[in-house]
């Protein structure tokens, strides 16, 4: 499992790339799929490289991205 | 293959102050990061619920529609004026204005460096792209000499409409103003500095400190003709050569 | 209360407006209003309330704005060329059904003029002088007590039905000292709660003062409220008063200073035999033009006379029309009408 993923609202997302070019993972990429608005919205092209570090999310302007990452479980002392 | 996000920890969301509106900004507009920065302020300091914001004329003319506060739309420029009736009235509510280079820098002349120089203790946002975008990409008080505007289109010419001006090099000359800075959001770590600078401008209003002053470089890629990206480019390489990143003053 | 003072029209006003509860005033400083500046600057910070000579009057009209929007009553003073300024200000009050008031000393124009008594803002007070299908309720004190009785029902007014109300005072009353027995301070507790106030959104849904929208379907219904509340105030508040009319051959309407001097210029007429009255509007918006109608039909002559080029006169004939005689009498300038000068201008209408 990937230590994080992204969950796009493709509605809000309009297709300006800022997402694409922030991730240092190279996980996010053009769908190819129109939203309503006729955006090219923004999609998890490789979700498996994702590290849930919010690069992302943080340069959306139209905050059309949450942000998980993997639970680290506490280790016992 | 799916992923669960039931068994994962939500690290980044919407902020709660702000609302569900769509924003109207263009496509790559970085309008929407500051909004949802002052958003995340309103959040932390948990303050919306005082909090009276000041929406000017321009792209932002909407500003009034993006938070789960109080607010008034105003005339062109006259947004710190109108903070400072608010705020005199009624000391109590947290009162922040957004402008960009024309309601702030142009038009506003008067009313931005008065405000500042009387020392209101309210929060003053400054988006700066050099550029009107709103009226369709005149030149700003701010467009850089040989930028390309539809008032200024064969490159603005110093001879004739002068040198961008630094406004908050000016606010920063002045007695009162107790934190003037210059952000950027051309890359994550400007965002997260943007970020602290805006933060710490509503914590100043917060503190009773005074005013507060937070320039942000931001992008217009419709009017300067190029790509989100390209656009970000150009802050980093062209723009933060005429106007400098940094704090001008930090008396907090 | 009770207290009879001599007092100059400026500070009348002033002091009218803080007994009403004026919790905020704005004002850059023009003559001849600047003793109204004065008494607040020396009064507002003293009773704890909010002083702030702005840095232009247009700045001040922004500030009026912003408190405005908060609930509290507010205030700003100026002349005939910073109420030009003033005008945009006005228009976004109006039009955002903010309450305010807004005092005119009005001074010779146009331009820069001189700093001598005029009535020629009659017409950027009652016609708009800023942008766009509004009004505001326009006041005009004859006297130095009636500015300050004026000032207390602006104030009231202005909250009974958001709007902004202009005190059209002029040099002359601005300046000159009379005995007044100053109102009582009202209780602001009484008053009723704005609702609509930008005063933070606890427990509520946010209130938005706005101005604006793009949609022309929308706008125009923001437009027929506005409408509606002009119909109704219209309808509710005209004010106006006549001096020896019921048995006139001819008469006289004047508003505000002129007013005045018209009352000595009937004692000398009606000694000369000639039967002269005075209708006298004080809401000049809004117009009494029924009661000037009704009047008109009863006499040969209305004679306007103003400190101006004509422009309340504009307004008389429209009430008038062919009923009587609508002669103009005016003096510009900054010169004041004397009795004299009035009676001999009467003299030439007499039959």
């Amino acid at each position: 499992m990937p230590k994080g993923t992204v969950v796009i609202d493709a509605e809000r997302c309009k297709g300006c790339g800022l997402c694409i070019a922030a991730c240092p993972q190279h996980v996010l990429a053009f769908s190819g799929m129109l939203n309503k608005s006729g955006y090219n919205a923004a999609h998890m092209e490789n979700p498996d490289a994702c590290v849930g570090c919010g690069f992302c999310a943080l340069t959306c302007p139209d905050i059309a991205i949450e942000v998980y990452r993997e639970k680290t479980p506490v280790k016992e002392a | 293959m799916s992923i669960d996000t039931a068994s994962m920890s939500k690290v980044f969301e919407r902020p709660a102050s702000l609302t569900d509106a769509r924003f109207t900004y263009c496509p790559g507009c970085q309008h929407g990061i500051i909004t949802r920065i002052i958003g995340d302020a309103l959040d932390e300091f948990d303050i919306a619920e005082r909090t009276v914001g000041i929406a000017p004329v321009g792209c932002s003319v909407f500003a009034y529609l993006w938070y789960k506060c109080d607010a008034l739309q105003v005339a062109h420029g006259r947004a710190s004026a109108v903070a400072t009736g608010v705020k005199r009235a009624r000391p109590d509510l947290f009162v922040f204005s957004y402008q960009g280079d024309g309601d702030f820098a142009s038009i506003g002349t008067a009313e931005s460096i008065h405000a500042a120089n009387r020392g209101e203790n309210i929060t003053v946002i400054f988006v700066n792209n050099q550029i009107y975008g709103m009226t369709g990409g005149e030149m700003a008080p701010t467009t850089l000499v040989g930028q390309h505007t539809t008032t200024t289109p064969d490159g603005r010419d110093p001879a004739l409409f002068g040198y961008p001006i630094r406004f908050s090099e000016m606010i920063a000359q002045l007695e009162a103003p107790v934190y003037v800075t210059r952000q950027a959001l051309f890359d994550t770590k400007r965002i997260m500095d943007a970020t602290t600078a805006i933060k710490k401008a509503f914590r100043n209003q917060v503190e009773g400190k005074g005013y507060s002053l937070v320039e942000v470089l931001s992008t217009c890629p419709t009017n300067w003709r190029m790509s989100p990206t390209k656009a970000n480019e150009h802050v980093k390489n062209v723009v933060t050569d005429v106007f400098p990143l940094g704090d001008l003053v930090d008396r907090g | 209360m009770g207290e009879r003072l001599l007092l100059r029209g400026n500070e009348v006003i002033a002091e009218a407006a803080i007994r009403a509860g004026c919790e905020c005033y704005f004002a850059y400083p023009i003559t001849p209003q600047a003793e109204l500046l004065e008494h607040m600057a020396r009064n507002m910070p003293r009773l704890g309330r909010t002083f702030v000579q702005a840095e232009s009057e247009v700045a001040a009209i922004s500030m009026v704005y912003g408190a405005a929007a908060t609930g509290v009553r507010t205030l700003t003073s100026s002349s005939s060329p910073g109420i030009s300024l003033k005008q945009e200000g006005i228009s976004y009050l109006a039009g955002s059904h903010l309450p305010a008031v807004i005092v005119n000393v009005v001074r010779g124009g146009p331009g820069l003029g001189n700093i001598a008594p005029s009535q020629c803002d009659y017409f950027q007070s009652t016609k708009g002088g800023g942008h766009g299908d509004y009004h505001i309720i326009v006041l005009g004190p004859s006297t130095v007590p009636e500015a300050g009785d004026l000032t207390m029902l602006a104030f009231d007014l202005a909250d009974q039905y958001r709007i902004p109300v202009m005190i059209l005072a002029d040099g002359l009353l601005g300046q000159m000292m009379e005995p007044v027995e100053l109102p009582a301070p009202i209780d602001l507790g009484l008053l009723p709660k704005k609702d609509w106030a930008t005063t933070g959104a606890k427990g509520r849904e946010p209130n938005i003062v706005l101005s604006f929208d793009l949609g022309p379907e929308n706008l125009k219904r923001m437009n027929q409220a506005l409408q509606e509340k002009y119909a109704e105030i219209t309808a509710n508040e005209i004010r106006c008063e006549e001096t020896e009319t019921q048995d006139a051959d001819i008469i006289i309407t004047a508003y505000g200073t002129v007013a005045r001097i018209v009352k000595s210029v009937i004692a000398m007429a009606r000694a000369e035999g000639i039967k002269l009255g005075l209708f006298r509007p004080i809401t000049l918006w809004p117009y009494p033009y029924d009661a000037l109608r009704r009047l008109s039909e009863r006499v040969d002559t209305v004679l306007t006379v103003e400190m101006s080029a004509g422009q309340m006169w504009e307004d008389v004939r429209l009430a008038v029309g062919e009923r009587a005689e609508t002669p103009f009498y005016g003096e510009m300038g900054g010169v004041v009408p004397t009795p004299r000068g009035i009676l001999n201008e009467v003299k030439k209408h007499v039959h």
